[in-house]
């Protein structure tokens, strides 16, 4: 095994030298391509090469260490990469859809002046997300996460003479630090409670010190508490989602791998790394489901009425994201980083297609200003069919085996209020999905495409189209990594309904399209509903109303500095005690002299009228 | 012997009349003048109550206060009449009360 | 005599190259380049004979010690010594020294003699400072390091150069004076209370005085430091005199004026007041806190670039106030991580800064804006610099502040919670100062004059980033420096004896 150790370490090393490479180098654009593909590309065929590997194994583990980080008393800190099925399925799914989308966006991007910065940012994402997915411990983990987030930032901001970009950026980044500081400060607390902030270690010290039957597992919940704030943050659910839909203002590429297929999973990455932390708590579990259940009708129902291309992927990653976390609540771990990795595939194709779509027409990104595409270009159409179909979970798409095991899972944790939610957003998600392709693909050209996607783009398109049919088949191995719930006593019921309600959703859109109700006004009644929904169930107003404005205003009131307000009154006494002192120098001597012998006389008298008295 | 109260009296005057010069001239080279007057009104003080408080003639105290006074009063002089020389020479008039530029 | 050439070089240095300005005016910066390179020299045997890790170091705190008397009736030595955590902060002087240099090469062109003088004195004072162990010698040069910084804001500074520079010296001399009083009752009460007169640290701190007075005394040396650090609320001086003061100033205050108030606080009022620095501590941890959210809160609104940075300081050294009183090993070390690493960071943002204006004659953020286009580099190193700020895993701030917290939240979870929420607010300002500056639409006609950065920039400030890199990933050589120091104080002592 430890032969490995070393080809291990490369897996988060390669992207980062690649970066460093780009950033300190003058290369041509080719070059740039080679270089950056080429290091992603090398990753993942080290991670395929582990899966080889391990393939027979259901329980394994590889270490590496790069050396040490902190060392102080207790508190002791490597670089240590830690591979077990877990990260191994991670990093499979980083370095595999990363790999695809950089191939991608050589073609994409080629046009752009500012490659070299594009592909520098993209290889450190990739670099920090495996270290993310591979620390063994908490700060590496944290580190790994903080850089995600930076490069998220710098690519939603790439095109940065757009201030509608830097604003969204800068969104993206303040939200998620938000959730950030929360996960730090439990960072800090297991570390006070626990001694040690190694992610396996913490699992078996949490059961030891907080065993379930315990009065004190209030200190579990709140150590649980405290990541999920992370999570929440990071993978864009209740309350911390509404950055997502903004942070589409980054390339396309990039809202494909960072905001759809890897870095938005962290969260559902960290709680599934502290599952057993997480069992602890029983009923920030629970929280886990519901902040998944609502957050998955949430962005189901903001994706149905969304005009804009991009941002329906958006909500619809909300969504999807919903799913996880509710599987992860339920207890269902694995088939969360099943949906997880099935949702990548399917989820980058549909970005990577909309893309295409984009690049061909003049960057336009209504739906309703499409139309008619599919014969104009037959393999964004077709992989943009297959991306639909698998989010709809079509049977024996990937999409409909995670989604079917998820709903499964839940039905078997007793959950049913929580099942008939997640069905109804199965619903909702094939409506919307059945309407994202026909509008754009069925009915009459409008625009007609100017460019063709390149022979990578196309490549790419087609491998992930392969993906997202057959990547659901052979879910076993992921099966083995977390306990599973039992789900043979399933009813008729619930068994099936999960299967024809998106072929009902998909005939009642087929309806209301050949109707053309699509992209008509909605009537006066509904006005206030759907622009109500249509921004997200207005959560950018409340935080403004609740927060920004008030900080703003706060720090704007004090903006001179009020404590030095203090300091400028004494000056100010000490200057008005001057003007007052200094109107006796005049300058007139006979004054002075006056004075002074007028003060002498009266000394005098003061003095000689004291010896009488005496 | 004349009274000590005569001598007294003549002093005082003596320095009233040359306090009232240094108040109420504004001539620089007067008020110099006026201060040399003090001055010799001390030293009179000086001389009479040597005679009359002293236990023998042999008390020369008052005497050598007025020498001493007197060589004060001198270089003090000096120093005076060439600043008041430099002055004029500088500003054309001795009028101290526009001599006023330390003020600021 | 290692330490007294170190502490004279730069004086002398800065005489000579008084001197040789009446020859050639570009003849004093070549002088004080040369007499700074030297400085490093006594370091050298130093820094070869140690290979850095906890093993090699001697067991003694002291790695040299000079005494010499200088005024035997008092019994005042003239006493250097250097120990982990004065080597740290010396290494850092003299290194921040050369950035400031190097950032007033072409900026300084009217009486660069007095100039280069005034700087140097300056850095003479502070290594006196890191270095005296003599309580009179350490007050002789907290007042040496203060006049030369007053002529550099005052005479080389931009528009209201006096204002801030009278405002500095005001604060600080009024800080040094309540030292001075608190060193002699410091003095006086120990002759009291054992017979000895002396002002040696070493003696001192043997017997630490107690009483109700000695937490008055403790009280009157943490004001002082708190006034240098500057924590809330005396940190009205330092917007002003960082804003009014030329590059190289601010380099040298932020990155090592600064750091003597921390200095003083871990070498002076730790061991010396241990009572009093635990009854201290949760008002003091209380001012930190404060600090770090009213600095951040400051810094988001203002207009002025140098202004926003000087204001992230003050919230950054309330981290070094929290650490320093949360009286563990992790918070401590924090915060001397903190001191070299916004020692860094922020002087890095003040010579950014100084070049913006040397190039558009503004320090505006209303009128910036849009640089990326026309200045990649500086921007890209803008943009590091601003990460660094808000506290970006894998740079040395991170590091930094993450142990304070850690090592405060095992004494006050509450408090801490809201120290954290300095670290949002801290992006809200760096993210505010990156979005004015280098993002957005260009603001000016772009002039073809104004060029991207030069080699000596580029050198300067790709050495800081490397700098920072090393203090983020690789910080246990620092970390192995001072717990010596540090093992002195009663509670860390406790600490590691217990984990022994």
């Amino acid at each position: 095994m430890t032969e490995y150790a070393s080809l291990l370490a490369l897996v988060p090393l390669l992207p980062l030298f690649s970066a460093l490479i780009l950033l300190f180098s003058k290369l041509p654009k080719l070059w740039i391509s080679i270089f950056a593909v080429g290091s992603v590309a090398s990753v993942a065929l080290i991670s395929l090469f582990f899966n080889v590997i391990f393939w027979q194994q259901s329980d394994f583990v590889l270490t590496a260490s790069l050396g040490t980080w902190i060392n102080i008393a207790q508190l002791k800190i490597n670089f240590g990469l830690y591979l077990d099925p877990l990260s191994l399925v991670m990093i499979t799914i980083v370095s595999g859809v990363g790999a695809l989308i950089h191939l991608y966006s050589t073609g994409f991007m080629y046009q752009d002046n500012d490659l070299k910065r594009y592909f520098t940012y993209l290889n450190l994402f990739v670099s920090a997300m495996l270290f993310l997915v591979l620390a063994d411990n908490l700060l590496l983990l944290y580190l790994g996460w903080e850089g995600v987030g930076l490069c998220s930032y710098l690519l939603i901001g790439f095109w940065y003479q757009d201030r509608k970009n830097n604003l969204a950026a800068n969104k993206a980044f303040l939200m998620t630090r938000i959730g950030d500081t929360a996960m730090a400060i439990g960072l800090f607390l297991l570390f006070t409670q626990l001694g040690t902030l190694d992610i396996q270690e913490i699992q078996i010290k949490a059961h030891a010190v907080w065993s379930l039957n315990n009065d004190n597992n209030t200190m579990a919940s709140l150590c649980c508490l405290l990541l999920l704030a992370g999570a929440v943050g990071k993978s864009a659910q209740l309350p911390l989602q509404n950055w997502l839909p903004d942070a589409m203002a980054g390339p396309t590429p990039v809202s494909a791998l960072i905001h759809a297929a890897t870095m938005v999973t962290a969260g559902i990455y960290l709680i599934a790394r502290n599952s057993q932390l997480f069992q602890l708590a029983p009923d920030v579990l629970y929280l886990v489901a519901l902040i998944g259940t609502f957050t998955l009708l949430l962005g189901a129902s903001a994706a149905m009425v969304q005009t804009d291309l991009k941002r329906i992927l958006a909500y619809s990653t909300i969504s999807q994201l919903g799913y996880m976390f509710l599987a992860l609540g339920v207890g269902a771990g694995a088939s969360a980083v099943f949906h997880l990795m099935t949702h990548a595939f399917f989820k980058a194709l549909l970005f990577l297609a909309a893309g295409a779509l984009i690049y061909s027409l003049h960057h336009e990104h209504n739906i309703f200003k499409m139309g008619g595409l599919l014969k104009k270009l037959p393999v964004v159409a077709v992989s943009f069919a297959i991306g639909c179909a698998a989010l709809a979970s079509l049977p024996f798409t990937a999409g409909f085996f995670s989604k079917e095991l998820i709903l499964a899972q839940v039905i078997a944790s007793g959950h049913s209020g929580l099942w008939w939610a997640a069905v109804l957003g199965a619903f909702i998600t094939a409506f919307y999905s059945a309407r994202l392709f026909f509008v754009v693909f069925l009915g009459q050209t409008q625009l007609s495409p100017n460019a063709r996607p390149t022979k990578s783009m196309s490549l790419a398109l087609v491998i992930l189209s392969v993906l997202s049919l057959f990547g659901g088949i052979h879910p076993e191995g992921l099966k083995s990594l977390m306990p599973q719930l039992d789900t043979d006593g399933l009813s008729t019921l619930q068994h099936w309904l999960p299967i024809i309600l998106p072929f009902i959703a998909i005939s009642l859109a087929w309806w209301l399209f050949k109707t053309k109700r699509f992209g008509k006004p909605v009537p006066a009644f509904m006005q206030g509903v759907h622009q109500l929904v249509k921004s997200g169930w207005a959560f950018d107003r409340l935080y403004q109303t609740i927060i920004v404005s008030p900080f703003n205003t706060l720090c704007q009131v004090n903006k001179d500095d009020f404590i030095d307000l203090f300091y400028r009154l004494i000056e100010k006494t000490s200057g008005r005690l001057h003007m007052v002192f200094s109107k006796f120098q005049n300058g007139q001597l006979r004054r002075y002299n006056a004075s002074l012998i007028l003060f002498c006389i009266l000394a005098f008298a003061w003095f000689i009228s004291g010896e009488l008295m005496l | 012997m004349i009274p000590i109260s005569w001598v007294f009296m003549l002093s005082l005057s003596l320095f009233v009349i040359g306090l009232f010069g240094v108040l109420a001239r504004r001539n620089l080279l007067f008020i110099l003048i006026s201060l040399e007057l003090m001055l010799n009104a001390v030293v009179i003080l000086f001389i009479a109550a040597s005679r009359y408080h002293s236990a023998s003639i042999a008390n020369s105290d008052g005497q050598i206060m007025y020498l001493l006074i007197l060589t004060l009063a001198a270089s003090e002089i000096a120093v005076g009449l060439s600043l008041v020389v430099h002055m004029y020479r500088q500003h054309h008039h001795l009028d101290i009360d526009k001599l006023n530029k330390l003020r600021d | 005599m290692t330490l007294f050439i170190l502490l004279l070089m730069p004086l002398l240095g800065g005489l000579l190259a008084w001197y040789s300005e009446r020859f050639d005016a570009d003849l004093p910066k070549k002088i004080a380049l040369l007499s700074l390179l030297l400085c490093w020299l006594p370091l050298i045997p130093l820094l070869s004979s140690m290979p850095f890790d906890a093993s090699s170091l001697p067991n003694s705190q002291w790695l040299i010690d000079e005494s010499y008397p200088w005024i035997p009736f008092f019994n005042i030595n003239a006493h250097l010594a250097l120990d982990g955590l004065s080597l740290l902060l010396i290494l850092l002087t003299l290194l921040m020294g050369l950035v400031a240099l190097s950032s007033a090469w072409h900026e300084i062109t009217k009486r660069t003699g007095l100039f280069y003088l005034n700087l140097l004195w300056t850095l003479a004072g502070v290594i006196g400072v890191f270095l005296a162990i003599d309580l009179f010698l350490f007050f002789v040069f907290w007042e040496v390091m203060l006049v030369p910084m007053y002529f550099l804001i005052s005479i080389w500074g931009y528009e209201q150069r006096h204002y801030a520079a009278v405002k500095f010296f005001i604060f600080t001399q009024a800080g040094g004076l309540l030292m001075l009083i608190s060193l002699c009752a410091l003095v006086g009460i120990h002759y009291q209370q054992t017979g000895i007169l002396t002002f040696d640290y070493l003696i001192l701190i043997q017997n630490p005085i107690s009483g109700d007075l000695a937490f008055w005394v403790a009280l009157g040396f943490t004001i002082a430091f708190l006034v240098k650090l500057p924590a809330l609320p005396f940190h009205s001086w330092l917007a002003d005199a960082h804003t009014q003061a030329p590059t190289a100033a601010s380099v040298i205050l932020a990155a090592v004026l600064l750091k003597t108030g921390g200095y003083g606080i871990i070498r002076f009022v730790l061991p010396l007041f241990p009572q009093a620095s635990i009854q201290l501590a949760p008002f003091m941890m209380l001012l930190g806190v404060i600090g770090i959210i009213y600095g951040a809160m400051m810094a988001f609104v203002q207009t002025d670039l140098k202004r926003l940075v000087a204001y992230s300081s003050v919230s950054h050294m309330g981290f070094v106030l929290l650490g320093c009183f949360a009286l563990n090993i992790y918070a401590l070390q924090g915060a001397i991580m903190q001191m070299l690493a916004h020692g860094i960071s922020t002087s890095a943002l003040f010579v950014l800064v100084g070049m913006i204006q040397h190039r558009y004659h503004t320090r505006d953020l209303n009128k910036l804006g849009g640089l990326w286009l026309n200045l990649p580099k500086l921007s890209a190193f803008g943009l590091f610099f601003g990460i660094a700020s808000l506290g970006m895993p894998g740079l040395g701030n991170f590091v930094a502040e993450f142990l304070i917290l850690v090592g405060s939240f095992e004494q006050y979870p509450i408090l801490t919670i809201f120290a954290a929420s300095g670290l949002i607010l801290a992006a809200v300002y760096s993210l505010l100062l990156i979005y004015k500056t280098f993002f957005g639409p260009i603001k000016r006609p772009h002039d073809s004059k104004i060029t991207d950065t030069n080699t000596k920039e580029w050198c300067t400030l790709i050495s800081m980033c490397f700098i920072l890199i090393y203090l983020g990933l690789h910080p246990q050589p620092f970390f192995d420096l001072v717990p010596i120091t540090l093992m002195k104080l009663n509670f860390i002592a406790a600490d590691i004896g217990a984990l022994l």
